[in-house]
């Protein structure tokens, strides 16, 4: 067998392999995103931790208020639904209407990052002012920084949605579908660190 | 757009380096990057030997004599980082899952080629800066658990290098467990069931799943960490209102199913050393497969045994000792199926299987003793003393370094295709097994007359077993000379194997020894039985 | 068959008689110096015997197995087929599952007779005010009521030494002084790092934690002068932070107590 022979042999081998093994990046993306929101899941142990056992040192400030996380709640879920209809839209080999849903998403984001900044600059406390403020800015500016990422992959693939010239088809919907399961994932977070970090 | 991506990666392989060269790039095939795993990982080891030397040199007279106090520290610290993150696990792990996982699902790379290149490429630099650290301003030296407060009022420059270069190492990790969960499950050949898979694909899932879940909680907490000694925040700082014990938690919700991340594997190499020296299938496959799971989830639970004397409340002491007990079941399943394994076998006494029996003789040596420290009472006593220390050593270096030698001897003819020198090799093992049992065995008395670990100096009493437990130290240092001549030897002029010497059935034995670039020549082999050893016509009824 | 047999019944009774014989006759541990001793050295000898039984079986069986089953020069063919053996494997998984359990419920009688599991009170009406959190340490065994409390010591750990306030004599020492069979209550808090307090004749230790005061009654029964050894990595010096214990009579002890005290309290 020559070698052309044989990297052909190998390339048949491969289409067949790779006929079978179609998802198999989705299951990495997913497997990472699991051990991603370990990580969160051990900011939330110490946090609730911290809560449980430790007092908050009198004259200690550590007050929150609703309205902007709220707004922010809603504007995350809005979001995912908006990516959503990207999604479905480039499905229909819709490449404009997707494109304008990513940016809308985009949009989203960035407001939402916006609304985060302003609630920092406006809360009474810093970040080495007491515990509680520590593991407050600790968390939500790590769920910052995954917003932020997200926004960032958002305005990247909305660029390659665009029609006839971009990479992302409804023949090649891998990237977006990556990015929209992490879109999810860290609105479910942030669903979560609402939760507890607001509520409870 | 599967096979747009394979394209390039053919391409990439096209372009890169042939020969010995192509260990120093970065290489997107699998046995290439499982070398690389391996052979960096043995400089790392001998690193962290000369280290290990030094503290042994140190603790053979009672005063604080050979090092400063503070770069004793130092070491302690390296050595611990240097022999777990950049030895034990990378080569465990990431050397021989790479060279061999994809031979067991029948494929012809990882799934994710690039992920794994990465996953390898940050280890050297990580590695390179954790030791310049040393040179800096002084290393981290508050010893591979860094707890604090200690380790937020020791010197800030080498804690933060430490932080960074564990982080990077978690990094590689993740992506290594990520990659290998997804070639196991997703990857496999078609027609190839679960159930068939050998031993170590079993054991990589197992450690990937604990390396997925647990890892990324060492790397939030080292974040927090480095926010307390950068930022001045107050997460595990006392004088902030933080909590130390929450740390230890967190630390310890890695750093216990870590000892499964070093273990695990080894319990799947010596799985498949075992059946194909001793001519035998495998002992209760099914067994073994549930056992490994039973450690992966009770591992997930048991991690406050490190904490039993760190205030914690009775009701977890209670809960953690049994959860802990119950981890030597599991295992003690798998050790009894190996040595039925080995039983009625025909076995070809050579390197690779006198290792792996070192590595049952040590580990359940290393596992009883485990089952004793699990008990809160037994506990208290020898927390944090040399008995520990015996321990652990007992199961990572006496349990996974004896199969990683072992492996070696198995799996060199099908990396080379030269044979190892038998003699050299048992005189390799005699030298370690003795010196590793010397240095060790003799430490659990100390730890519980009276010596606590990491200590420059100790009570002048305790002298004398020092010093043996420093001359079974000096016979491990030797014990690399003949095994490093051998392969220089080997390597040289070694005699060929041929394609598959020791007559093995498992896949990667099915192809020619050196591989190919993509594995097979033809479409990959369905090994449906990769223990089937045995004479045919056995009849169980007739004996035993 | 027969044969075979009687060998196995001989070597396992050898097994057992071997490890009994070393169980009961090699003593791997310090002197006995409090109340704790004895029990704890009770559990170190079952776990000693049982331990060695398994070790010493299991070597047998692999060392026997690589020289019964060696394969003979020039000889060819495999082992026999046996793939596993479903019984052989239920044994093998019941029976550790029942050592284990076993092991786990008496280490758990071990330890409540240590007081381990006894509510943690502390009769430091003087200092610890009620909110305080306590967190656990071990409390210890003792016939007599666990708030019988004869002698309260604080503790402080820092780098590198302990500290031990005598609250009733206000003063401070750098030796813990203690009168023998009588019970001790220590609250310890470290100043910097975390520290731990062991003394290995006493088979006690606890970690003194900055920021969370940790408790540890113990019962002294020999006199003698004991090593307190810090067992938590803390620093350079780690290896020489040591204090001394001594246990003496309560004569000598209140001879002891009283020429360091300042005011004059009632003992």
């Amino acid at each position: 067998m020559t070698t052309l022979d044989s990297s052909k042999e190998i390339q048949k081998n491969k289409s067949e392999v790779g006929e079978h093994h179609e998802d198999f990046r989705m299951f990495g993306l997913v497997t990472f995103l699991i051990a991603d929101g370990m990580t969160f899941a051990g900011f939330f142990a110490a946090y609730l931790t911290y809560k449980a056992v430790n007092p908050l040192p009198e004259g200690a400030i550590y007050e929150l208020e609703l309205p902007i996380p709220t707004l922010n709640t809603i504007l995350l879920l809005v979001s995912s639904a908006t990516f959503h209809k990207a999604g479905k839209a480039l499905l229909k080999d819709k490449n404009s209407d997707s494109q304008r849903w990513l940016i809308l998403t985009a949009f989203l984001g960035i407001i939402f990052l916006i609304c985060q900044l302003f609630e920092y600059f406006h809360l009474p406390f810093g970040l080495t002012d007491n515990l509680f403020a520590s593991t407050f800015y600790a968390l939500t500016g790590f769920h910052g920084l995954h917003v932020t990422l997200g926004t960032l992959m958002i305005l990247i693939i909305s660029w390659q949605t665009r029609l006839n010239k971009g990479r992302i088809t409804s023949k090649n919907m891998f990237p977006l579908e990556a990015v929209e399961l992490y879109w999810h994932f860290v609105d479910g977070i942030w669903v979560i660190l609402f939760i507890i970090l607001y509520l409870l | 757009m599967t096979i747009s991506i394979d394209r390039q990666n053919e391409n990439n392989k096209s372009l890169q380096p042939n020969g010995w060269l192509r260990y120093f790039s970065f290489s997107l095939d699998h046995k290439v990057i499982g070398i690389q795993y391996l052979v960096c990982g043995f400089l790392f080891y001998l690193i962290g030997g000369t280290l290990a030397s030094a503290i042994r040199i140190e603790l053979a007279s009672p005063m604080s004599d050979f090092l400063p106090r503070d770069v004793y520290n130092q070491f302690l610290t390296l050595h611990g980082t240097i022999m777990i993150f950049l030895w034990i696990v990378p080569v465990v792990n990431g050397a021989f899952g790479n060279y061999l996982i994809p031979f067991y699902v029948g494929a012809r790379d990882m799934a994710f080629p690039r992920l794994n290149a990465v996953a390898f490429w940050l280890i050297p630099p990580s590695g390179l800066m954790l030791i310049a650290s040393y040179f800096v301003e002084g290393a981290a030296q508050s010893g591979w658990t860094a707890y604090p407060p200690l380790s937020i009022t020791t010197p800030q420059s080498g804690q933060i290098i430490w932080i960074i270069s564990v982080l990077l190492l978690g990094g590689s990790s993740i992506f290594g467990g990520i990659n290998f969960i997804a070639t196991i499950i997703k990857l496999r050949r078609p027609g190839l069931k679960l159930m068939q898979l050998p031993m170590y694909c079993w054991a990589m899932l197992g450690t990937s799943l604990l390396v997925v879940l647990s890892t990324p909680v060492l790397a939030g907490t080292l974040i927090l960490l480095s926010f307390d000694i950068v930022a001045h925040t107050g997460f595990f700082n006392p004088v902030l209102g933080g909590n130390v014990v929450v740390y230890q938690h967190l630390f310890w919700f890695y750093s216990h199913p870590a000892v499964y991340i070093m273990v695990l594997p080894a319990f799947g190499l010596v799985s498949e050393i075992l059946p194909v020296h001793s001519r035998k299938p495998l002992f209760g496959y099914t067994t073994m497969v549930f056992s490994i799971m039973g450690i992966v989830v009770l591992g997930l639970v048991v991690w406050a045994h490190h904490m039993f004397t760190s205030g914690t409340p009775p009701w977890m002491r209670l809960f953690f000792t049994i959860a802990t007990s119950f981890i030597a079941v599991p295992t003690g399943i798998k050790f009894f199926n190996w040595v039925a394994t080995l039983w009625g076998g025909k076995i070809s006494v050579n390197s690779a299987m006198l290792f792996s029996c070192g590595f049952i003789i040590n580990f359940v040596f290393g596992g009883i003793t485990g089952v004793a420290l699990a008990q809160v009472p037994f506990d208290i006593h020898v927390h944090d003393t040399y008995f520990v220390v015996a321990h652990f050593h007992y199961i990572v270096y006496g349990g996974t370094v004896f199969i990683i030698f072992s492996s070696i001897y198995h799996w060199f003819p099908k990396v080379t295709g030269k044979m190892l020198g038998e003699k050299l090799g048992i005189l390799h093992f005699a030298i370690t097994f003795i010196g590793f049992n010397l240095c060790f065995a003799p430490q659990h008395w100390l730890g519980l007359n009276g010596m606590p670990r990491r200590v420059a100096e100790y009570d002048p009493q305790f002298e004398f077993v020092n010093q043996i437990s420093s001359i079974g130290a000096l016979l491990m240092a030797i014990s690399t000379i003949p095994f490093l001549v051998n392969i220089f030897l080997s390597v040289r002029n070694g005699k060929d194997s041929g394609d598959n010497p020791w007559n093995a059935l498992t896949p990667e034995w099915l192809t020619s020894s050196p591989p190919p670039v993509e594995n097979w020549e033809g479409d990959a082999p369905l090994v449906e039985e990769p223990y089937g050893y045995g004479d045919p016509f056995f009849d169980e009824n007739k004996k035993i | 068959m027969l044969y075979k047999n009687i060998y196995l019944i001989l070597i396992i009774s050898c097994v057992f008689g071997i490890s009994f014989w070393i169980g009961f006759n090699v003593n791997l541990l310090p002197a006995e110096a409090s109340i704790n001793a004895p029990i704890y050295d009770e559990l170190f000898k079952i776990l000693f015997i049982i331990g060695l039984i398994i070790f010493i079986g299991m070597s047998i069986a692999v060392i026997y197995s690589l020289f019964k089953f060696k394969r003979k020069k020039d000889e060819i063919g495999d082992g026999i087929a046996l793939e596993g053996n479903l019984s052989l494997e239920i044994i093998w998984t019941l029976i550790p599952s029942i050592i284990v359990l076993i092991i786990g419920i008496y280490s758990y009688n071990i330890y409540d007779r240590m007081g381990g599991m006894k509510e943690l009170n502390h009769s430091h009406e003087m200092i610890s005010s009620n909110t305080e959190k306590i967190w656990a340490g071990i409390s210890q065994a003792s016939n007599k009521d666990i708030a019988n409390i004869n002698l309260s010591v604080e503790v402080s750990a820092m780098q590198f030494a302990f500290l031990f306030n005598y609250p009733k004599g206000e003063f401070v020492s750098g030796e813990l002084h203690v009168p023998v069979d009588q019970k001790v209550s220590m609250r310890m808090e470290s100043k910097d790092v975390i520290h731990a307090f062991w003394v290995p004749e006493f088979r006690i230790k606890q970690d003194i934690i900055p920021g969370q005061p940790t408790i540890l009654n113990f019962t002294p029964t020999k006199v003698g002068k004991y090593p307190i050894i810090c067992a938590e990595l803390c620093g350079p010096y780690h290896g020489g932070m040591r204090a001394s214990i001594i246990v003496e009579e309560e004569s000598d002890y209140k001879d002891w107590f009283n020429k360091n005290k300042k005011t004059e309290v009632n003992l």
